[in-house]
């Protein structure tokens, strides 16, 4: 299908194409904004569990890892909001054609996440960062409760709205007043897709692995600086037993986001082909296709092609036709050349497919490296692991990025799988001028902001825990934990 | 389980779902501007507040309720988005710069009450400051401007109805926002706040009186359209409620004070959307019968709103009770 319309200004010299502008804008907001919900996402948990055990055991330790990580929290969930609120506007101010060509499937799932999720983290967030001392043990937990839930609902709404554009189903497409216009007819079938269910697993586990990887790296640079280094450092214990749960935590997440990423691949290639063709960079349809691990062509005109005539690569005989098909290395592949529409940059979602999988790979010797210290009791001295957990406390993030690219690029040219084109998507009136303003403004702004949120979580991080003195847990309260004997304070970390 | 052939025969119980959505959409963005409405206020007052303990004092008395206030543009948005989504893509196309500003605006509001307490030197927290206050007043501002474009259908954004509407709800913010900064922060404010929402409510109904008066001029309907009962009451009905919130405001009657300007916002937001209909997009002369999303999803909507919007409800009624009262600066992470 596609939209007719007249562009004023779109040759005016100095000025980004609208289309081009729109969907650079929208990339380079959604880039800036995932990093905040994989924060707050990812820590909720954490959350969750360091208040249970704060407030049933007293230990001092668990109200510290409260209430720092509950610092870093309200920082990302409320720059979370700032720009996310931009997302939801973007879907107007710039692709008013897809918002009124598909709202009547898009814009309910965005309006429910607003209703069940957003306001049940937004309010419970304020008695959750404010309200440790207006509230009783109950509440307080459940506040914990409501906010983390409100992150993970949040996620269940978007991604239902997003697993719809990757794989839509449950439609038909009408024309009215001359406009194309698509009809919900099956709502169990459009919102619960088979792939929101691979997203969301996907997506969830992401966030806690990258959240552990952060917390890993961020308590290793004070171990080492304790440990290895020898220098002096305050709260090493509240380091000490970040870096353990950091650790679990990165245990279970990572390989089963490996073995799940592996399931997901496969479905992916059963269910959008053009987008595995894509990440496999398969042009022509072949069977017995290698898995490359790095592809070079000999020509440097084709230096942005990794599947170019003339390649030296390196690669796993058989292994992408392994992954597609679940086992078979003789299975065939459909090439890019056989689809009818042009394929999405192959070159983008090859490559980022690359770097995710390998990241996934390294989080899982990571978790095994540290989990066979601890196991041998040299955890804090392995300064060697303590670097590599430093150098990777912002990969998780990373990751996600790659792996977004992956699932966004690789749907190009397609804003919705197969029925239209990001091209045909944008505001029709929008000119060339209004969209070049807002896309240098928002490549301004959103540096300020990265720079300032860095800014301010490693001062945060540097400032460290609360000190015991202004801690409200006291050691000679009944349920204090060195009472000896004392029910349901057996600290089991 | 009701079956998809049911949901999609008709609207549910036969009720008019179209105009009801319609008049929800206008009580989400009366909530928002209410609710946020009185943040907005407080960081306008903040200008006028020069001591550490005064400023800390407004920060601290919005902290816990800000995040879930902006909420409500969100869902508004989203509402508009699901409901009518022809409206919502034209609208916010057209009005584009305007769209960008009001983000603009609510990003350096929202960042600057966390941003401020990170650091305790003059310089970050007169930066801050500045951010708090001028995205604090822009947003209602850019908010009125396109609620008054909105209305009056214009093309353009920067219109002599849209700055008239934008100053009468940044007056309006104000006036909240003293009611609210003398109940939650009181003790520790001076008494001009108290003067500064008595200005700013006599300024409010001036401002009521020039958009009423543009509106006459740029109305499709000409000045006819506001001689409809209905409007007519609400005006009457505002002065009675301005007049009512100065009394209170300086007796000291802060919750009757906050309540009268809520209803200064909810009444603003009715005439609005009163003057509007029957078209929810004037500007290209699109109706709501015509605007509205098709049966289906409009049921869906409607169970899911009904289901969701009195827990949202619960949600409000236990943060504010469990921040009922002044709240002191020293209450935080």
């Amino acid at each position: 299908m596609s939209v007719t319309r007249t562009r004023v200004n779109a040759g005016v010299p100095g000025m980004i194409d609208p289309v081009l502008a729109s969907r650079l804008q929208f990339a380079i907001t959604t880039i800036v904004h995932i990093i905040f919900p994989v924060m707050s996402m990812g820590l909720a948990p954490f959350l969750i569990y360091f208040t249970w055990k704060d407030i049933r055991t007293g230990a001092p330790i668990y109200e510290q890892l409260r209430r720092f990580w509950t610092k870093i929290f309200a920082i990302s969930f409320v720059v979370g909001t700032v720009t996310g609120i931009v997302l939801e506007f973007e879907f107007g101010t710039n692709f008013a054609a897809f918002s009124t060509a598909a709202g009547e499937l898009f814009g309910g799932p965005l309006a429910v996440e607003g209703m069940m999720a957003f306001m049940l983290e937004a309010t419970f967030l304020g008695v959750f960062v404010f309200g440790r001392e207006r509230v009783g043990d109950a509440l307080y937990f459940v506040s914990s409760v409501a906010v983390g839930l409100g992150t993970w609902l949040s996620a269940v709404w978007i991604l239902i709205a997003n697993s719809w554009m990757q794989m839509p189903r449950g439609y038909e497409v009408v024309t009215e007043n001359g406009q194309p216009v698509i009809h919900l007819v099956d709502p169990l079938a459009a919102y619960f897709t088979p792939r929101f269910g691979y997203m969301y697993i996907h997506m969830q586990n992401a966030a806690v692995e990258s959240v552990a990887l952060f917390m890993a790296g961020v308590a290793a640079y004070f171990v080492f600086r304790h440990h290895v280094w020898g220098y002096q450092t305050q709260h090493v214990e509240f380091w000490e037993v970040t870096l353990k749960i950091a650790l679990v935590a990165l245990l279970i997440t990572a390989p089963l986001q490996v073995l799940h990423g592996d399931m997901y691949g496969r479905h992916v290639a059963e269910t959008q082909p053009q987008k595995f063709a894509a990440m496999e960079a398969v042009w022509e349809t072949e069977a017995y296709v290698p898995e490359y691990l790095v592809a070079v062509p000999t020509s440097l005109d084709q230096l942005t092609d990794p599947r170019a005539k003339e390649l030296f690569g390196i690669g796993i005989p058989g292994g992408a036709s392994w992954l597609a098909s679940g086992g078979d290395p003789s299975a065939e592949i459909r090439g890019l050349e056989t689809f009818e529409s042009e394929p999405p940059p192959v070159a983008i979602v090859f490559w980022a497919f690359r770097g995710m999988v390998g990241l996934g790979f390294w989080f899982i010797l990571l978790a095994f490296w540290g989990g066979y210290r601890w196991f041998t009791g040299e955890l804090f001295e392995d300064g060697l692991l303590h670097k590599a957990l430093m150098a990777s406390s912002l990969l998780g993030i990373v990751a996600v990025h790659l792996g977004w690219i992956v699932t966004e690029v690789g749907r190009q040219p397609w804003v919705i799988q197969g029925v239209m084109k990001t091209s045909e998507g944008v505001s029709p009136g929008l000119t060339a001028a209004e969209a070049t303003v807002t896309l240098v403004g928002f490549v301004l702004v959103y540096a300020a902001l990265l720079g300032l949120y860095v800014y301010v979580i490693a001062r945060i991080i540097r400032n460290g825990p609360p000190g015991e003195s202004s801690l409200r847990s006291v050691p000679d309260t009944p349920q204090s934990p060195s009472a000896p004997g004392a029910p349901g304070v057996a600290d089991d970390d | 389980m009701i079956s998809v052939e049911a949901l999609s025969a008709g609207p549910l119980f036969g009720l008019p779902l179209a105009e009801l959505w319609f008049a929800l959409l206008f009580v989400m963005l009366g909530t928002f501007l209410f609710l946020d409405g009185f943040d907005f206020g407080a960081g306008a007052i903040f200008a006028g507040l020069s001591g550490r303990a005064e400023r800390e004092s407004v920060l601290s008395a919005i902290g816990p309720f800000w995040d879930g206030n902006e909420v409500w543009l969100v869902v508004f948005g989203g509402a508009l988005f699901a409901s009518f989504p022809a409206a919502y893509a034209n609208l916010f196309s057209r009005h584009y710069l305007l769209m960008f500003g009001i983000l603009g605006a609510l990003i350096l509001r929202g960042l600057a009450p966390e941003m401020y307490e990170q650091r305790h030197d003059a310089r970050w927290q007169r930066w801050w400051g500045r951010s708090f206050v001028a995205g604090s007043v822009l947003a209602p501002f850019l908010l009125g401007a396109f609620a008054g474009n909105w209305l009056v259908g214009s093309a353009r954004s920067a219109t002599l109805v849209g700055v008239v509407v934008g100053v009468t709800l940044t007056a309006l913010t104000v006036v909240s926002g003293a009611a609210f900064l003398r109940l939650k922060a009181g003790e520790t404010l001076p008494a001009r706040v108290t003067r500064y929402g008595l200005v700013a409510v006599a300024g409010y109904l001036v401002a009521v009186v020039a958009t009423l008066a543009v509106l006459a001029l740029r109305l499709p309907g000409g000045a006819a359209a506001l001689f409809d009962p209905l409007i007519l009451g609400l005006v009457v009905a505002s002065v009675g409620l301005a007049g009512g919130y100065a009394l209170a405001l300086r007796r000291g009657a802060n919750l009757v004070a906050l309540a009268a300007a809520g209803g200064l916002t909810y009444g603003l937001a009715a005439v609005v959307g009163l003057l509007m209909y029957p078209q929810i997009d004037p500007a290209v002369g699109l109706r709501v019968d015509e605007a509205i999303v098709s049966t289906l999803p409009l049921n869906l909507m409607t169970i899911g709103a009904s289901l969701l919007l009195p827990l949202v409800t619960v949600y409000f009624v236990v943060l504010y009770s469990a921040f009922s009262g002044p709240i002191s600066p020293e209450e935080t992470y």
